[in-house]
């Protein structure tokens, strides 16, 4: 009888520890070897952008941009990037009026004369592309994540629609795609920047408010910019190390 | 010793229990965590390449000097310079790449845009308030776009 439990106990666990490492080694013959777009090597790179508010003429091509490159539906109005119009009042410096009729794509209208005097500015936004971002801390799936080069992308296939991501967004940058009910966002035209083009909002901005930056380049601009301009990111109190990157932003902006 | 069977036999049940939970639980996981989950990251690295599918809308401002380069050099002494060709003519990666027509931009609608007075652009750039400026007439009558500087 005693025989018999050991010989048991020495069966079963053998069989726990084959089952065990069997499904792992299944799990890496499944998986097969990572695929690699040809001359471009993830790790090698660092996207950020940088956005200059003195040379923001808010005139939404990159709203319209945006949405013919990404196909991000026209209505309701959702968006991937948007600019906000700030006016403050002098006399009200606490509280700033903030507009964005359709999120800035047929333009903004101008303003009622009779608030000349006030301060006024554009501030274009997007996905700040936090390095320590909370929407993939807050994925319960793994559907949002930050890949090697520093882009927060959405994993249409796999993504539940649970919509967490959104609420965890400090900067409201996500919404839930109507077609497909799953999360959509800036994914910084990933499909461009990893074949060496900028992405659709850089290209077609007028002013050059807004560049593409690689931090990981030494020869990229950024680096200069960040060095000569007094820059910003949105929320710092959040800690979410966002590599947006914002020039002459005034302290009212959120 | 059927007496000391018994004291040991319900941490054995136990013991099978879990054995039988945990072999659910690793069948489980390889059948239901796709194969490409967690190689990089907490992520499937097939997104990547989803992600980067979506085939280019702006075929990107090399493309568009490759074939005219008389129009670079236009604009080459003027304030237009810095504005890319796609800022003003629109996604063109079907023309670039499939040869598709081109719709020349409404002047009308076009220049206002980024050219129309209002108070939160900055000092610095040009603009007028088109109906005061000209009386409603389309900039390019007196403005070459490509180089608007008169005179």
């Amino acid at each position: 009888m005693d025989q018999n439990r050991r010989d048991f106990l020495i069966a079963g666990g053998r069989l726990l520890v084959l089952t065990a490492s069997a499904a792992a080694a299944w799990e890496y013959v499944l998986a097969g070897t990572p695929e690699q777009a040809p001359g471009y090597q993830t790790s090698a790179h660092w996207w950020a952008m940088s956005i200059d508010i003195e040379k923001c003429i808010g005139c939404g091509n990159c709203v319209r941009a945006c949405k013919a490159e990404n196909d991000v539906p026209l209505e309701p109005y959702y968006f991937r990037t948007w600019v906000e119009r700030y006016r403050i009042d002098p006399a009200d410096l606490e509280h700033p009026h903030v507009d964005s009729p359709n999120g800035g794509y047929d333009g903004f209208p101008a303003v009622d004369p009779k608030e000349a005097g006030w301060k006024s500015f554009f501030v274009p936004k997007l996905c700040n592309h936090c390095a320590e971002s909370p929407c993939v801390q807050v994925c319960p799936v793994g559907a949002t994540f930050r890949s090697e080069d520093g882009v927060v992308l959405v994993d249409k296939d796999y993504c539940l629609g649970c919509r967490y991501c959104i609420q965890a967004c400090p900067y409201g940058c996500r919404f839930l795609d109507p077609r497909t009910h799953t999360a959509e966002k800036c994914s910084l035209c990933y499909h461009r920047i990893t074949k060496g083009l900028t992405t659709a909002c850089c290209e077609t901005c007028p002013t050059s408010a807004r560049t593409l930056a690689d931090l990981k380049d030494p020869k990229d601009p950024i680096h200069e910019f960040l060095r000569t301009h007094k820059v910003q990111v949105l929320k710092p109190q959040m800690a979410t190390h966002s590599k947006v990157y914002y020039n002459g932003l005034d302290v009212t902006v959120r | 010793m059927p007496s000391r069977w018994r004291d040991y036999e319900h941490l054995l049940r136990m013991a099978g229990l879990f054995a039988v939970g945990t072999t659910v639980f690793l069948i489980a996981q390889a059948v239901l965590v796709p194969a490409d989950f967690g190689q990089v990251g907490h992520y499937r690295t097939g997104a990547l390449d989803a992600n980067r599918a979506r085939p280019p809308a702006f075929a990107g401002q090399a493309a568009c000097v490759d074939c005219h380069p008389d129009v670079v050099e236009a604009r080459a002494a003027n304030q237009h310079k810095g504005v890319r060709c796609e800022a003003c003519h629109g996604p063109l990666a079907k023309h670039a790449f499939e040869g598709a027509k081109v719709v020349r931009p409404d002047a009308a609608t076009l220049c206002v845009k980024c050219h129309g007075a209002n108070p939160a652009r900055p000092a610095w750039f040009p603009q007028v308030n088109a109906a005061e400026h000209s009386g409603g007439e389309v900039c390019t009558t007196c403005h070459a776009a490509h180089a608007p500087r008169i005179g």
